[in-house]
């Protein structure tokens, strides 16, 4: 269970997270929409540590992540992707990921032994396969396509078994028929490995089918948070956000 | 559609398929390597090769630790030589003052380098890119000053004369030409062995993943603060050992051995042979020490030919000399394959 309880974070005079709390359930599924200079990106951001809260609370199974560094958080099991694919350009994928597992197991600084280790093979196998870049294994990641970088990035965040996995905006950058492989590739992650997943999303159609859960931000503040249903006929959300006739269409 | 541009953006070789050498291969090589220098002596009677060879083992060492820093880690310092000035310093003031063993001055030496190498990256590692240059050149050049201004320990820019007393250890007597020639391959061979280990370790793709993405690296839970403070103190132990030969081969330490120049020809080094594959500074290493015997042999305007050998480097070829080998070899290998 991931509970965020009143964190604030300003940049000079302004408030990109404003007093936000929100409850993740353990194994849930939630859809962060907003839009843009929502604060989105940032409330990702303060949770994994990017970024320190000013204020407020990060509670993961009751320990408060808020002010820890990065490798700290991820450690106590809060992993990312991000926006860009931020991989590792020059590794293959094979060696990303049996680079990332040994890291994992606290392996990074062992100089005695040769990379690979053969503990790290089972799990880094199990993501690529998982993630459906086995044939792809051989490539340097800096020759993977968009789409796959974005899986690789995915890969990344997995290799750590996360109980939460915040993915920003997974389709970024993708045509609408790459989009909805990768959500579905996201839907199926999230029904296998039953973990805690968050994800930006700015198209309402994969939002309003994939999410049980939505919560929308507006000017760093939660405008509301529910099932599709509720958030579709949300008098708040409509008129600050799916008010224009683009949105209208989706609702 | 996408597989099109894939093949296109990554140019020849999408596929890159690393074949992982095992440790005793790189032992096997290592053996050969040595055994070929150390039948050397026997072969040629030529002390001038052999103080060649000297001189390749000192600043291969160096070369090959700062590769570390720069290839692997990404973290370009122009300051490493001041870890080639303090081993020659530490070592020839242990070996003239305190009256040690050789091997004990060595490990006290590599002790008093850690030591430094510690404090002074635990100040640069976290800086930025050309932060990270500026601040370890401003270190280099600090030692240089103290080496300067404290004369009557260091001997000012005189340096350490007198020379270096070399007494018996295990039977090896430095004194001998020979036995000094050995001495050094032979360091220079175990160096060169610990620091492949390193770099093929799972400690090395660590370092390579910091290179690449050290915010990503992060992310997945590596310390990369530590991780690069680490190899920052490990590169500089190596090339403390290389500024230890270096002070018994002359018998003694020189203000320029601590110079910003020694790291500028580092860097150089790196360029000439390459940062992408390990033996890279060492082939730089002999390149650069053949170029400044002939140069300087042939013309007093040696600067002028170094200048225009590193540009047809960086403009010309725009990688080093092994980069280029390996490209070439990879380019003939796939056409290869493809015809038959």
């Amino acid at each position: 269970m991931l509970e965020v309880q009143h964190i604030s974070k300003s940049f000079g005079g302004v408030k990109a997270t404003d007093d936000v709390t929100l409850d993740f359930a353990t194994g849930s599924l939630t859809a962060v929409i907003g839009p843009n200079g929502a604060g989105k990106s940032t409330f990702f951001n303060l949770i994994t540590g990017a970024l320190k809260p000013d204020t407020g609370r990060i509670l993961l199974d009751g320990i408060d992540m808020a002010g820890r560094s990065p490798p700290d958080i991820v450690r106590h099991g809060i992993g990312r992707a991000f926006q860009v694919a931020s991989i590792f350009p020059s590794l293959t994928v094979s060696e990303t990921m049996l680079a990332a597992v040994g890291a994992d197991q606290r392996r990074a600084g062992v100089m005695y032994r040769r990379f690979p280790l053969a503990e790290t093979r089972e799990r880094a196998d199990y993501v690529i396969e998982l993630l459906g870049l086995a044939n792809k294994r051989n490539r340097v990641a800096s020759a993977l396509s968009h789409g796959d970088q974005k899986l690789l990035d995915i890969a990344l965040a997995l290799v750590l078994e996360p109980k939460v996995l915040l993915l920003d905006e997974p389709t970024a950058g993708m045509g609408t028929e790459e989009r909805w492989r990768m959500i579905e590739k996201v839907h199926e992650l999230w029904v296998r490995e039953k973990i805690t997943v968050v994800f930006i999303e700015h198209d309402m159609d994969i939002v309003f089918k994939i999410a049980p859960s939505i919560v929308v931000l507006c000017y760093g503040r939660i405008l509301a948070t529910g099932t599709p249903d509720e958030i579709r006929k949300n008098p708040a959300v409509i008129e600050a956000y799916l008010g224009t006739d683009e949105h209208a269409g989706a609702l | 559609m996408s597989e099109l541009n894939v093949e296109n953006r990554a140019g020849a070789a999408p596929f890159v398929t690393r074949p992982r050498r095992a440790a005793y291969t790189d032992i096997v090589f290592a053996i050969i390597g040595f055994a070929i220098l150390a039948a050397l002596p026997f072969l040629f009677d030529s002390k001038a090769l052999l103080d060649f060879v000297i001189r390749c083992s000192a600043f291969g060492l160096f070369a090959t630790s700062l590769n570390l820093l720069v290839g692997y880690t990404g973290l370009i310092s122009f300051g490493h030589g001041m870890f080639f000035g303090l081993g020659a310093y530490g070592f020839g003031l242990l070996m003239q003052r305190a009256n040690v063993s050789i091997p004990l001055a060595m490990v006290c030496t590599l002790a008093i380098t850690a030591v430094a190498a510690v404090v002074i990256g635990a100040i640069c590692v976290r800086l930025k890119e050309i932060y990270f240059a500026f601040v370890t050149l401003a270190f280099q050049m600090l030692i240089h000053s103290v080496i300067l201004s404290w004369q009557s320990l260091t001997g000012g820019d005189q340096g350490l004369r007198g020379g270096i007393k070399r007494p018996v250890f295990w039977g090896i007597d430095l004194t001998n030409h020979v036995q000094l020639y050995i001495f050094s391959c032979a360091l220079l061979v175990i160096g060169l062995l610990l620091m492949r280990q390193i770099a093929q370790s799972p400690f090395g793709y660590t370092l390579r993943m910091i290179r690449d993405n050290a915010t990503r690296a992060s992310f997945i839970g590596i310390n990369v603060w530590r991780a690069k403070l680490t190899v920052f103190v490990l590169a500089a132990l190596f090339a403390s050992v290389g500024g230890m030969i270096m002070s018994l081969f002359v018998s003694g330490a020189y203000p320029e051995f601590a110079y910003w120049t020694i790291s500028g020809e580092g860097i150089f080094i790196n360029m000439l042979g390459g940062v992408t594959t390990f033996l890279g500074p060492m082939v730089g290493t002999v390149l650069l020490l053949i170029l400044n015997d002939t140069a300087t042999r042939l013309t007093e305007h040696y600067g002028i030919v170094l200048g225009v050998v590193i540009l047809f480097f960086a403009l010309g070829l725009r990688k080093g000399l092994m980069d280029f080998a390996v490209d070439w070899y990879r380019a003939w290998r796939d056409k290869a394959k493809e015809q038959s």
